[in-house]
């Protein structure tokens, strides 16, 4: 990152001085209307707590460079919290996974791989671990009748509390079409 | 939420209890600050002496897991008091309704309980019926077998000297609270509950709810402005992964998802559907079957007929629980073989999470799907392990970030509002859409070729567009649902005509014969022929100024923003409150005007139409006392499972519908004080979205662990120092933080010390700590199995885990 938090604390320490100086704030970096001049800007919804705050993105030539609470937004009116604040730390974040990895059974480490190939393996897998398991019917100990059951028990699904509502409901169509018993996420804990 | 977050400004008193709103819902404090601007008081319940509690008019401090105690106290407050809201309670709950004969409570047990099986049968607490099988009722609630009468009964137990020598509350505080809280049971008073985990993660985390609930019956507090019963939910879209049916007992919309015996579609609409005789009640769950059915069609399209059942077959049937805590045990045990953790963090998020890291070491293979490293995706590299040994096969694959693909988020005020790709995602990474997507075809095609019961998956309707991306679009479009053929509607005075393929402009249309599509029926109307309705941006409120902003964004269900809100009127359609008017019928022009009603019917009094307010359960009012529960009718007071105290109560010390595992300890001498887990404004949940960012990380580095300034007396241990803090499960390490945020607990007549854990940390990303979950026990609410976090024993030594 080019600029460190203390540096920008900084900055903006100098910004309100110059302020304080006589110096005219609206010719200044931190005036709105200069910050964001000529930036591309397209609004969001806060990924953290279900508060639902809006946000607006400006970027640049592809890239975020600013992110700032939406003004607009009944709810925020512009507010966010320290975590809001940080959403332009998740899109700018040398730590964010890049590439597929991969772990062989028993090594010390992930190697890259592509994404055509890690998807048809999990394909596989997927579709071995279903047949291994898959209950088609099975008796219950309560009435000793047997039932049709149809649902697979060797596969888990977890999470759902950070995807969209159009990605919850395909996950939702795919692991049901999949038999998944042991589907669950985040509110059940 | 009944209502949502700018609501809460309406409200004259808001009680927040087990939840921490200023510390982590931050903006929604601009609503709570504005209602105390106008005079509203803030009433802050909890363990510790948090941010919300700094700000509100009054604290009470009370001992994790004791809420029903709290809050039964209260319930008698309001009856002894005559507080209640006595012509909503009246005529709106089922206060009125009387019980069979055979209904019974003794020594902590309601009747018909199977003490091997650790069962009720809760068909012993139905209502008494009459000839013409409607529930019996005595509307002036004198009869001692009325639900009013048995609740008072019920509740007379609870004291305040009997409450507060069970919650360890000052008598003055909890006064203090009960009076400005029950006062809101004037109808042109309104009272709301804010509450999130500290309810919850309990054994009796759903009774916990419950409680809330019956007291805002009680108040008339329910389906007003300022009112309600208000989940503050902690993940984004929460709220939306819950509508969409990520759990094992439901599917979208909240149907059921099929059981065993369900053995076809008639069986299964049969066993879910509810009826009623009752002619003024709406019974609105007795659509399930145009719900169901425009589901299947939604997964089936033109595979779903109506001589193939719809494809009901095709479902999964559950026999038993499948639930979170299941799922670890039965992973443990070897007997799963595979794991998708879609931006899920299972070694940091869930309960004895020691356990759950060893279990993953028995899975075949393990996919993540994640912005970040997460510890579940390393565990097999984790510190104190081997990889050799692990031969677990693990694909971390990166996902797309929020600003970087485009969709809709549903908050905790059921608002669904758009948010827009602003730039490409970053590297290799994927929207989950994609992932998902390539995930369902990849399997199409594989399974084309053959398998074990191919048809579910080769026959799954999967139709979102030619390009390398799914269109987004198409699936909201379908999740709102379409006719699949022309269709003439007469609704009332109108007829309506539809094309093949049009939107279904709202759930009230939907069809049980194949016509209507729609993927998550309470949903039906967010995205119509006028476009998609979650992206709008008009912030005009009403000329009520409640706040409600019905053109922002779309809510569920039909855009209304308070729900039950037919219960904010009189029988007459006038508002109880007419300053702060939800809705209100207008006699000239014979329709309600405001929020979008519940239900379009005249107000209740009116002979031929009028129904009752609260429609989603058949008899038409709210449940003071609820017939379907595992754990009784009305909420007792039981400990939580491990606990410094014995039950005053009763002699049932714990909730007998809960089976006790091992690994859990009472031992007082080993574990002698209440630990408690907690989350702060600076990270979130199990951390992988905070602790790599900068910003965050500098403002709170490490994890630490929470203990007053007597128990660091004690203890020799200074603000800094290390400490290693153990209970049955296991031992975590951390700097300890010695506040007066935190004092000891009045437990009768002793005082126990507590312990505050955040459970933000673990040992992935940047900033690194021990898990708090590590010391959490794995033993759930009867009817949720929603972990009890809240309250547990441990112990606290100075120096680290080595010292």
């Amino acid at each position: 990152m080019a600029v460190s938090r203390r540096e920008f604390l900084q900055g903006g320490a100098l910004a309100a001085a110059l302020a304080l100086s006589g110096t005219k704030a609206e010719a200044g970096s931190d005036s709105p209307q200069m910050r964001t001049k000529g930036l591309k800007s397209s609004t969001t919804i806060c990924p953290f707590c279900a508060v639902g705050c809006g946000l607006v993105v400006h970027t640049k030539n592809g890239k975020v460079v600013n992110i700032e609470g939406d003004t607009q937004h009944p709810i925020n009116q512009g507010a966010l919290c320290s975590k809001g604040s940080a959403l332009f730390q998740v899109a700018n974040n040398e730590h964010r996974l890049q590439k597929v990895m991969y772990r062989a059974p028993g090594s010390d480490k992930f190697e890259e791989k592509s994404w055509d190939w890690a998807l048809e393996r999990i394909a596989q897998k997927m579709k071995e671990t279903r047949d291994k398991s898959f209950k088609a019917k099975e008796i219950n100990k309560k009435d000793n009748k047997e039932y049709v059951v149809n649902r697979t028990e060797g596969l888990a699904f977890l999470g759902g509390a950070g995807l969209d509502n159009e990605e919850c409901y395909l996950w939702s169509k795919f692991a049901r079409s999949m038999g998944v018993a042991h589907l669950e996420h985040q509110a059940r804990i | 939420m009944t209502n949502h977050w700018i609501d809460l400004k309406n409200a004259d008193a808001i009680l927040a209890i087990g939840c921490n709103p200023a510390e982590n819902h931050p903006i929604s404090f601009k609503w709570i600050e504005q209602a105390m601007d106008n005079g509203g008081k803030l009433l802050a319940v909890d363990p510790r002496f948090t941010r919300t509690a700094s700000k509100a008019d009054h604290y009470a401090q009370i001992r994790p897991g004791t809420d029903i105690a709290y809050l039964g106290g209260m319930i008698n407050y309001t009856l002894q008091n005559n507080l209640t809201h006595q012509e909503y309670v009246v005529e709106y709950t089922n206060a009125s309704f009387i019980v069979n004969d055979k209904f019974d409570f003794n020594e902590g047990l309601f009747c018909a309980f199977d003490d091997a099986e650790k069962t009720y049968d809760a068909k012993a607490w139905a209502y008494e019926v009459d000839g013409a099988g409607l529930p019996k009722r005595d509307k002036s609630l004198q009869d001692p077998r009325c639900v009013y009468q048995q609740l008072k009964k019920h509740y007379s137990r609870y004291t305040i000297d009997m409450v507060c020598s069970i919650t360890g509350t000052n008598k003055e505080d909890y006064l203090a609270v009960a009076k400005a809280f029950c006062a809101t049971g004037r109808p042109d008073k309104a009272g709301t509950i804010l509450y999130a985990m500290g309810i919850t993660q309990s054994t009796h985390g759903t009774q916990n709810v419950r409680a809330t609930a019956m007291l805002q019956m009680l108040l008339g507090n329910i389906g007003i402005a300022g009112g309600g019963v208000n989940a503050l939910r902690g993940e984004s879209n929460v709220q939306g992964s819950t509508d969409y049916g990520l759990l094992f007992h439901i599917l979208p919309g909240y149907l059921k998802s099929p059981e065993f015996d369900n053995v076809d579609l008639k069986g299964y609409l049969e066993k879910w559907t509810p009826k009623t005789k009752d002619k003024k009640s709406a019974n609105w769950w007795g659509n399930t079957p145009k719900y169901t059915v425009s589901l299947l069609k939604a997964w089936y399209g033109d595979n779903a007929t109506k001589e193939n059942d719809f494809c009901y077959d095709y479902l999964p049937k559950r026999s038993g629980n499948y639930s979170f805590m299941k799922l670890m045990e039965k992973m443990g045990k070897g007997e799963l073989q595979g794991l998708v953790c879609m931006g899920q963090n299972p070694a940091v998020g869930g309960p004895d999470s020691l356990k759950t890291r060893e279990a993953l070491a028995k899975l075949d293979w393990l996919v993540t799907v994640d912005l970040w490293e997460t510890e579940t995706s390393i565990f097999w590299k984790r510190p104190g392990v081997n990889p050799k040994e692990i031969k677990t096969e693990v694909f971390m694959l990166p996902a797309a970030s929020s600003i970087e693909k485009e969709g809709s988020i549903s908050n905790s005020g059921r608002w669904a509002q758009w948010r827009y790709k602003a730039v490409e995602p970053v590297g290799d990474s994927k929207t989950d859409l994609w992932i998902i997507d390539q995930f369902a075809k990849r399997l199409k095609k594989s399974y084309e070729k053959g398998g074990v019961f191919p048809e579910p998956i080769t026959k799954l309707a999967w139709n979102y567009g030619q390009g390398e991306e799914p269109e987004v679009q198409l699936v909201a479009k379908e999740i709102n649902g379409y006719f699949t053929k022309d269709m003439t509607i007469v609704d009332k005075d109108k007829t309506l005509e539809f094309k093949k393929g049009d939107q279904v402009p709202m759930f009230k249309y939907l069809q049980d014969d194949g016509s209507t599509v729609s993927g998550c029926w309470i949903y039906c109307g967010s995205f119509t022929k006028d476009g998609n309705q979650m992206a709008r941006r008009d912030a005009t409120d009403l000329p009520n100024g409640l706040g409600m902003f019905p053109k922002w964004a779309w809510c569920w269900p039909v855009n209304r923003r308070i729900i039950y809100n037919r219960a904010s009127v009189n029988p007459d359609g006038v508002p109880f409150n007419p300053k702060r008017a939800v809705i209100a019928w207008d006699l000239l022009e014979k329709k309600w005007k405001g929020d979008v009603p519940d239900g379009p019917w005249p107000p209740m009094k009116d002979d031929k139409e009028g129904k009752y307010p609260f429609i989603m359960v058949p008899e038409g009012h709210g449940r003071l006392y609820a017939l379907d529960l595992k754990d009784g009718p009305f909420p007792e007071h039981y400990e939580p499972i491990e606990s410094p105290a014995r039950n005053l109560m009763s002699k049932v010390q714990t909730n007998p519908a809960v089976k006790v595992p091992a690994n859990m300890s009472n031992d007082m001498a080993k574990y002698p004080f209440v630990g408690t887990t907690y989350r702060m404004t600076e990270h979130w949940q199990a951390g992988a979205m905070t602790r790599s960012l900068p910003w965050l990380v500098e403002l709170v580095p490490s994890m630490f662990v929470e203990i007053s300034e007597t128990l660091a007396k004690t203890k020799g241990i200074s603000n800094g120092d290390l400490v290693r803090v153990t209970s049955m499960r296991g031992t975590v390490e951390a700097k300890a933080l010695v506040t007066a945020r935190l004092k000891p607990f009045n437990v009768q007549g002793k005082l126990v010390e507590q312990v505050g854990l955040p459970w933000h940390f673990g040992y992935a990303g940047v900033a690194k700590g021990d898990s708090g979950n590590v010391l959490t026990p794995s033993v759930g609410c009867a009817n949720t199995s929603i972990p009890e976090f809240k309250a547990f024993l441990c112990n606290i030594e100075k120096g680290g885990k080595r010292a």
